[in-house]
């Protein structure tokens, strides 16, 4: 069983959590042109490589950000969402 | 009778037919490459030269043939969608599965066995309702069917009378069935070079050359190619092949896993599925009863195998017919499936005027194999995309003409 550490429940299996894709820029809707919004809505990150994803720990709804490898898979750490805010 | 089967066997005049032919030299140029050689590449590359009478064909391979998904499926072959468009194009997949061996001269072993999807909920069988009404107006063999009918179709599956998941009705696909995927590509490969085409295993695209709106020429492994025409059909690669000439595709990449348990005597005629369970089961010529779900619930470049699936699978394989429980697991594997927003593959032209799409396959591109290969062949033989393909072009993301078939793929194949 994988293990995915949650910031606020520590390790837990990764079955107890739901995964919500890659973070993506948030665009404003009213400033946006419609092929723009289209590319927001469709196209996620998909490279081989390390991506920035939201999860979610099911039982406790806690949402949070792990950063993952997606070929070894590899969980490098997770992170609570302020800390995504403070960065940006 | 021995020596007699040695003597023939033996025999100089005895056309020993081989295989596919070795891979040969590249030649400095071809009108159409195709990248990928598994079943979708194979199939274009037939239907370019035995009806467009094209065979200045490469067919390009990074490993061997027909050794990525076209390996890794469980063979389903169904036309029982939801939307007009997906129930057309698949229909006529079938329908070319019908007539495939005669058509390849190769023994696909298709076997039109019907699929029942089982209804757990009301809400389900709703959902049958309306896949149902669809079919039958665009001509499919696709009907809901009651509790009885189920019980008298696969006699031995758990009806969980009164229980959580009770079966409350079906969707019986008689068009259904399954072929041995092998044999397809196989099929395809065979005839291909029959006429021509020349087919490179482990050759890898390295990269394209694109001058303006126009890729001139395929960077490989094993040299440059100049191409008239090029096709990806590239299965979980087709993100990054398409990457490589820089048209991104809206696609996510997820594991996709499947088993199969020991034989066990002949006992299930149909193909039958869950939605609700997220499993499927089909008893195989061999008597193995193979097993598969939905994809990975997170992205992943990966062909391993969980747990967590294992047991997911088999718990729904266990619930739909409890004598399993004592069976064990043979085999188990994954592909990397290349999944779309609407579960519907992208099919035609690219931004780049001669790069022609066969991607987007997620979990449902076997059955596929034909009728993709065929319109995609008619599509870069006239330079025209046929109008059974144009629901499915790449531009319908920036139009927002989703063609939604999650309900018809997700959860069961």
């Amino acid at each position: 069983m994988k293990i995915l550490t949650c910031p606020m429940n520590g390790p837990r299996n990764i079955d107890e959590f739901q995964s919500f894709g890659p973070v993506r820029a948030e665009p404003d809707p009213d400033m946006t042109a419609d092929a723009d919004w289209s590319r927001h809505l469709f196209r996620a990150e998909n490279r081989r490589g390390m991506v920035v994803e939201w999860w979610r720990h099911v039982p406790s709804n806690y949402f949070f950000l792990a950063e993952r490898d997606l070929v070894t898979n590899e969980i490098i750490r997770t992170f609570d969402a302020s800390e995504r805010r403070a960065q940006s | 009778m021995p020596l007699r089967l040695l003597k023939y066997g033996l025999s100089r005049t005895y056309p020993v037919s081989g295989d596919i032919p070795a891979t040969p030299d590249l030649k400095p140029s071809y009108d159409v490459v195709i990248v990928g050689g598994g079943g979708h590449g194979l199939s274009c590359a037939h239907h370019l030269s035995k009806y467009h009478g094209i065979s200045s064909v490469a067919v390009i391979e990074k490993g061997y043939l027909a050794g990525g998904n076209t390996a890794r499926n469980t063979t389903t072959i169904r036309s029982n969608y939801i939307t007009p468009e997906g129930i057309a194009f698949y229909k006529e997949a079938v329908e070319l599965f019908e007539n495939l061996s005669q058509e390849l001269d190769f023994n696909v072993m298709f076997s039109q066995r019907g699929q029942l999807t089982l209804a757990h909920t009301e809400a389900t069988l709703r959902s049958f309702h309306a896949r149902a009404e669809m079919g039958k107006h665009l001509g499919t063999r696709t009907e809901v069917i009651d509790q009885k009918a189920v019980e008298e179709l696969v006699p031995s599956l758990n009806m969980d009378y009164g229980g959580a998941l009770e079966i409350l009705g079906g969707l019986w696909h008689a068009d259904g069935g399954t072929a041995r995927h092998d044999a397809v590509a196989w099929g395809y490969a065979a005839q291909a070079s029959r006429r021509g085409v020349e087919i490179h295993q482990r050759t890898e695209v390295e990269g394209f050359e694109v001058v303006g709106d126009q890729v001139r020429a395929v960077r490989t492994n094993r040299g440059r190619i100049a191409c008239g025409q090029v096709l990806i059909a590239t299965g979980g690669m087709n993100y990054d092949v398409a990457m490589m000439a820089g048209v991104e595709l809206p696609i996510r990449c997820y594991p996709l896993q499947a088993m199969v348990t020991q034989p066990l005597k002949p006992w299930l005629h149909t193909l039958v599925s869950s939605v609700s369970l997220h499993t499927y089961l089909v008893q195989s010529s061999r008597g193995e009863v193979v097993i598969g779900g939905g994809s990975d619930p997170y992205q992943l470049y990966s062909t391993r195998s969980t747990l967590d699936m294992k047991e997911h699978l088999s718990e729904g394989a266990v619930h739909l017919f409890p004598f399993l429980q004592g069976v064990r697991l043979l085999r188990q594997w994954a592909g990397v499936t290349d999944m779309t927003p609407d579960y519907s593959p992208i099919m035609g032209a690219s931004p780049l005027e001669n790069l022609w799409l066969d991607c987007g396959w997620g979990t449902w591109g076997f059955k596929a194999t034909p009728v993709a290969g065929k319109r995609m062949a008619q599509a870069i033989a006239t330079g025209r995309v046929p109008d059974i393909l144009k629901p499915f072009a790449l531009e319908r993301f920036e139009t927002f003409r989703l063609l939604n078939e999650m309900g018809a793929t997700a959860a069961s194949h």
